[in-house]
């Protein structure tokens, strides 16, 4: 048995190695129930603890809607979150962290031209699954990557 | 002694709660009749109740905002793009199933478009446009 849970853990790592540290925490059902419904249910590494704590706080007006769960899965999300939160050091000062706006993503996507982000199928930098097949699953691998209106992109690094 | 009563019927009302979308619409149109004797659900109504901008919220004006007025079609929400799966239980077999689920979204959804819980009354109705939607 433990030859198995080794061997599907290796599997599990192999895309997005890069990124494994940021996206590698396994989405729990009930998290992407409760935070993937309206948006993709992103990675915990995506954001440090602190930030993940600000924006467990006032989940009642989550960037303009109500998206308060019960005190129970509250706290359970939230510990999901503290427990595989990002290491890096704050991010942001403001009231409601975004991942969009974190330098990790700024940088990740510099070579995203500006019509992308504007076009009606990508909607917003937060749709994830737009251009990443994966992310409902929790893979960002450059695979899986396709850009609505651009050439599929081949890089090596 | 009066516990040992008391029990198994907590465990009844637990399982006898609505887990179809038949069963959850005669459930609210017995609670819309508590209030409108003699009501009964109507698609059509459920429609325009679907259909209605509510004036409350700028991004997410009506249910058909992110639902589309197709309720056997994908919708897209209206703030993140995501994809909705479609709302007819034809199209979504897991669709009105869970009562937990349809509650906590009636009445999330209901606050944010309307300002206000839903009455069982637009419950029936609604879910009745939904189904009725089914065929096509």
């Amino acid at each position: 048995m433990k030859k198995l849970a080794l061997a599907l853990s290796i599997f599990a790592s192999l895309p997005a190695l890069a990124d494994s540290e940021r996206t590698a925490a396994p989405l729990t059902p009930q998290y992407k129930s409760e935070c993937g419904s309206c948006h993709v249910a992103f990675p915990p590494g995506l954001l440090n603890k602190a930030d993940w704590q600000k924006t467990m706080a006032r989940l009642d007006k989550h960037f303009g809607t109500d998206a308060s769960v019960d005190a129970k899965a509250h706290q359970s999300i939230l510990s999901y979150l503290e427990r595989n939160a990002g290491s890096r050091s704050a991010v942001q000062a403001a009231a409601e962290p975004r991942i969009t706006a974190t330098n990790w993503f700024r940088k990740e996507h510099r070579e995203v031209p500006g019509s992308v982000w504007k076009d009606a199928r990508v909607k917003t930098a937060a749709n994830c699954v737009a251009c990443h097949s994966g992310a409902e699953q929790g893979r960002y691998g450059e695979s899986e990557i396709a850009v609505p209106g651009m050439q599929r992109r081949h890089e090596e690094d | 002694m009066k516990h040992f009563f008391i029990l198994p019927l907590l465990f009844v009302s637990a399982t006898a709660m609505a887990d179809t979308p038949q069963r959850f619409l005669d459930q609210y149109s017995a609670e819309a009749r508590q209030s409108q004797p003699g009501f009964a659900a109507e698609g059509a109504r459920g429609k325009a109740f679907a259909l209605r901008k509510w004036g409350v919220s700028q991004s997410l004006p009506s249910c058909t905002t992110c639902h589309t007025d197709r309720p056997g079609k994908a919708g897209r929400h209206a703030i993140t793009g995501k994809t909705i799966a479609a709302l007819s239980p034809a199209a979504s077999p897991e669709r009105f199933s869970n009562p937990a689920k349809v509650e906590k979204w009636f009445k999330r959804n209901c606050n944010e478009v309307l300002g206000r819980a839903c009455t069982p009354a637009e419950k029936a109705d609604f879910i009745k446009f939904v189904m009725e939607d089914q065929a096509s």
